[in-house]
């Protein structure tokens, strides 16, 4: 039977799919309030404020979940991310902070339409730069230049050096590309009228466009940056039809796409963003920061780990209903007028 | 100034900021499902739209309280990664509970909000109950973990590192219950006086303003009630100090030498190079009385410990009487608002009063906030009490005067807008014909 370990690390691979589908998504949302054109901007805007407003807050929970569980389980690789990746993860917050607090402000400030402007420019442009961080984030710690003995190295080879590389970029202008093009395709399905919902097909296709060649370029930037990474990608007997499968979906969301299929569109790229995550997460394993740090060397006490599963997974069974419960009296509105 | 000390100041404005919103998190939706129960009772729909003002309140708080608390979780790691390397995994449990709790706050505040034309009504009131509840549960969780640095349980020293870790003892800090108990309660007595003055201001410009008598009405019961509990969960938690952290109690009291029958001092100003107390009213043998309940009960002094463990003394013992100073006035003011009502059986609304009121109501948070610097500052230099020096677990990172400069400015400028906002929703209320106008 596998450890209580391997289980935590599951979990929080499951927080951040969860992240990725729905915070990822009001990324994505902020992200096309920024490039929100033509006469329908303000229609735009509206349709993304909407999808966000009654599930935003809740969707903040997924990255903490993720950071309750590595600090509580795994408290050195906790401690050494957050000293290598002092400065993307401080940006990181400071995205997050104006982000939020950007969000309400524009809600609950005056409606006039310069005061508007300025809360609705914080929260897109926090939006963009936000998912980039979390994609280098992501990325610094599948290369492999974070090692925990720091003494004799320099600012720079210490604190700059782990995340400020090509690869790194590239990741985080995928996760961008990504979130850009859940949101796209979820306005699809909620748009309430034909006319927004092409405006969003056609977003929803370019996002897909930049997807496929970012993931083309860290896909070759990730030979000369993280090697290891790539050899377990390209080489692993689960990876030729994990790819496989996910170059099924994407195609599938882009047919769906074309066809005007919201719904199955919708299903599609959610599939393509999981499998994309989880095919990073196994050639991930068994480490969480590499080159060091595994599974295994960067966990904390047994009886921590066994408590915490257990709390995860009676939490869960108090959590999900609620939070379907949530999504069942908002978006059930929203979609009426596409399934007549 | 060093990077331990740019790390200490960050760490304390960023919880000194957090700690506003989260305790309006746990007091406001109270007050708020109060008035939705009484609205539900009475059909009164004044009621309503109180409800419907307080809970905008709670959306802008909580926005601003899970964002500036999903920033204490990294910043945890990103100013104390060698603590959280330390006592993660002791701890984590509470805090992955408050996540729970958040969670589940953030959920029913999302159907609270949004939803009250989709779901029926009691579905509706059960929800913001929900919402208040997990509201103060988020702060017995993140209270329980404060407790554990203060009065570490649950795990064995051996050398350097903690083995045979036990997290649920360690939830079951000496500290915990009365530290838990003395914040809820702070919590409500904070913002119901708050919401008071506020409310007292708006009717000093029109008496007759049903909609802001009843809403006084509400968070006078609620916060006189609770300003009068707060000094007797103030002496458990004086009692659990004078036990588990005796230096504390000598710095929270300039107290230097161990003596029998010990002074209560008011005021004063400790001198750590003279090692005395001056300017202070000494209250003979209350020290004693009130940490151990006897007359001539040994208090602990300052000089009985190494100088390198003292606690900056000079700010303890004043943010201290602060502390103690806004929680008498608060519970004075309470008494009186309860003669008043004793004898008119209706709102006290003289105008003396209601300046009393306006004057008073920034007090709890005051208090709040000097309590938690007594706290904090009583267990330097150690972050866990005995244990892990704070000098210890600080980051290696360098230059850590930049993200204190910009974090501050961030947060000033949140504070900025947040009053300003609060301010706007309920100077709009004078007429409360409008109420509608905001669904």
């Amino acid at each position: 039977m596998p450890d209580a370990a391997l289980y935590l690390a599951i979990v929080m691979m499951i927080a951040l799919n969860l992240y990725a589908l729905m915070g990822g998504a009001d990324y994505g949302g902020g992200v096309w309030d920024l490039f929100a054109v033509g006469k329908r901007a303000q229609e735009q805007r509206d349709l993304i404020a909407g999808a966000i407003g009654p599930i935003w807050e809740a969707n903040h929970v997924w990255l903490i979940l993720v950071v309750v569980i590595l600090f509580s389980a795994f408290p050195a690789a906790f401690s050494l991310l957050s000293i290598s990746l002092h400065v993307p993860l401080t940006l990181l917050l400071l995205g997050i902070i104006a982000r939020g607090t950007a969000f309400t402000f524009r809600k609950y400030d005056s409606h006039k339409d310069h005061v508007q402007r300025r809360w609705g420019r914080i929260f897109a442009v926090a939006s963009l730069i936000t998912p980039v961080l979390l994609g280098i984030s992501v990325g610094a710690i599948s290369q492999g230049k974070i090692s925990a003995d720091i003494t004799g190295k320099t600012f720079a080879e210490v604190y700059i050096a782990p995340w400020c590389t090509p690869f790194c970029f590239a990741v985080g202008g995928f996760a961008l590309a990504l979130f850009s093009f859940l949101a796209a395709v979820y306005s699809t399905v909620y748009a309430p009228t034909d006319e927004l919902r092409t405006d969003f097909q056609k977003r929803a296709v370019g996002a897909q466009l930049a997807c496929a060649m970012l993931a083309l370029l860290v896909f070759v930037l990730a030979e000369g940056s993280a090697p290891g990474l790539r050899e377990s990608l390209a080489n692993s007997s689960w990876s030729i039809l994990l790819q496989a499968a996910t170059a099924v979906c994407a195609i599938s969301s882009l047919i769906a796409l074309f066809q005007r299929k919201f719904h199955p569109a919708r299903f599609f790229a959610a599939g393509q963003v999981t499998l994309i995550l989880w095919g990073w997460g196994l050639a991930q394993y068994p480490y969480m920061i590499r080159p060091e740090m595994t599974i295994n060397n960067a966990q904390g006490a047994a009886s921590t780990q066994t408590l915490l599963l257990g709390a995860i997974a009676s939490g869960a069974v108090l959590l999900f209903p609620s939070f379907y419960f949530l999504l069942k009296v908002f978006k059930h509105k929203i979609e009426q007028p596409i399934s007549k | 100034m060093s990077d331990l000390i740019f790390a200490r100041a960050q760490m304390g404005f960023s919880l000194a900021f957090h700690i506003i919103f989260a305790v309006a998190g746990i007091a406001l939706p109270l007050m708020m499902v109060i008035a939705e129960a009484l609205w539900l009772k009475t059909g009164d729909e004044i009621y309503k739209s109180i409800t419907k003002r307080w809970a905008r309140g709670t959306a802008v708080l909580f926005a601003v309280g899970a964002v500036s608390g999903t920033v204490l979780s990294f910043e945890l790691g990103l100013l104390w990664p060698e603590f959280m390397k330390w006592a993660g995994s002791i701890i984590g449990l509470p805090f992955a509970l408050e996540g729970y709790a958040f969670f589940t706050e953030a959920i029913f505040l999302g159907i609270y909000l949004y939803g009250w034309d989709k779901v029926s009504k009691s579905m509706h009131l059960l929800s913001g109950c929900i919402v208040a509840l997990s509201g103060a549960l988020s702060a017995v969780f993140v209270v329980i973990a404060n407790a554990w640095m203060n009065a570490p349980v649950g795990f064995k020293l051996v050398g350097n590192v903690a083995t045979e870790i036990d997290p649920i003892m360690a939830m079951t800090s000496p500290a915990a219950f009365p530290q838990v108990l003395h914040m809820l309660i702070a919590a409500y007595a904070a913002i119901g006086l708050l919401a008071a003055g506020v409310h007292a201001f708006l009717l000093l410009r029109d008496k007759q303003n049903v909609f802001h008598r009843r809403a006084l009405g509400i968070c006078l019961a609620l916060g006189c009630t609770m300003a009068l509990a707060e000094p007797l969960s103030g002496d458990i938690l004086a009692q659990m100090v004078a036990h588990t952290q005796p230096i504390k109690l000598a710095a929270l009291e300039g107290q230097f030498d161990t003596m029998r029958g010990a002074p209560l001092r008011i005021g004063g100003l400790p001198d750590v190079d003279k090692r005395e107390t001056p300017f202070s009213i000494e209250l003979p043998k209350m020290l004693s009385v009130l940490a151990f309940h006897e007359l001539d009960a040994e208090v602990k002094g300052l000089n009985d410990f190494p100088r390198d463990v003292w606690p900056p003394v000079l700010l303890v013992h004043l943010n201290f009487q602060i502390m103690v100073a806004c929680g008498v006035i608060m519970g004075l003011v309470s008494l009186w608002a309860g003669a008043l009502y004793a004898k008119t059986k209706k709102l006290p609304d003289s105008t003396v009063f209601l300046k009393t009121l306006v004057c008073i109501s920034p007090l709890g948070l005051l208090a709040i906030e000097s309590g938690w610097m007594v706290t904090e500052l009583g267990r330097q230099p150690w972050v866990i009490h005995g244990v892990l020096r704070t000098s210890h677990a600080v980051t290696p990172m360098p230059g850590l005067w930049l993200p204190f400069t910009t974090f501050l400015f961030v947060y000033i400028a949140l504070a900025v807008i947040v009053v300003a906002l609060l301010f706007r929703e309920f100077s709009h209320s004078l007429d409360p014909v409008k109420e509608s106008d905001h669904a």
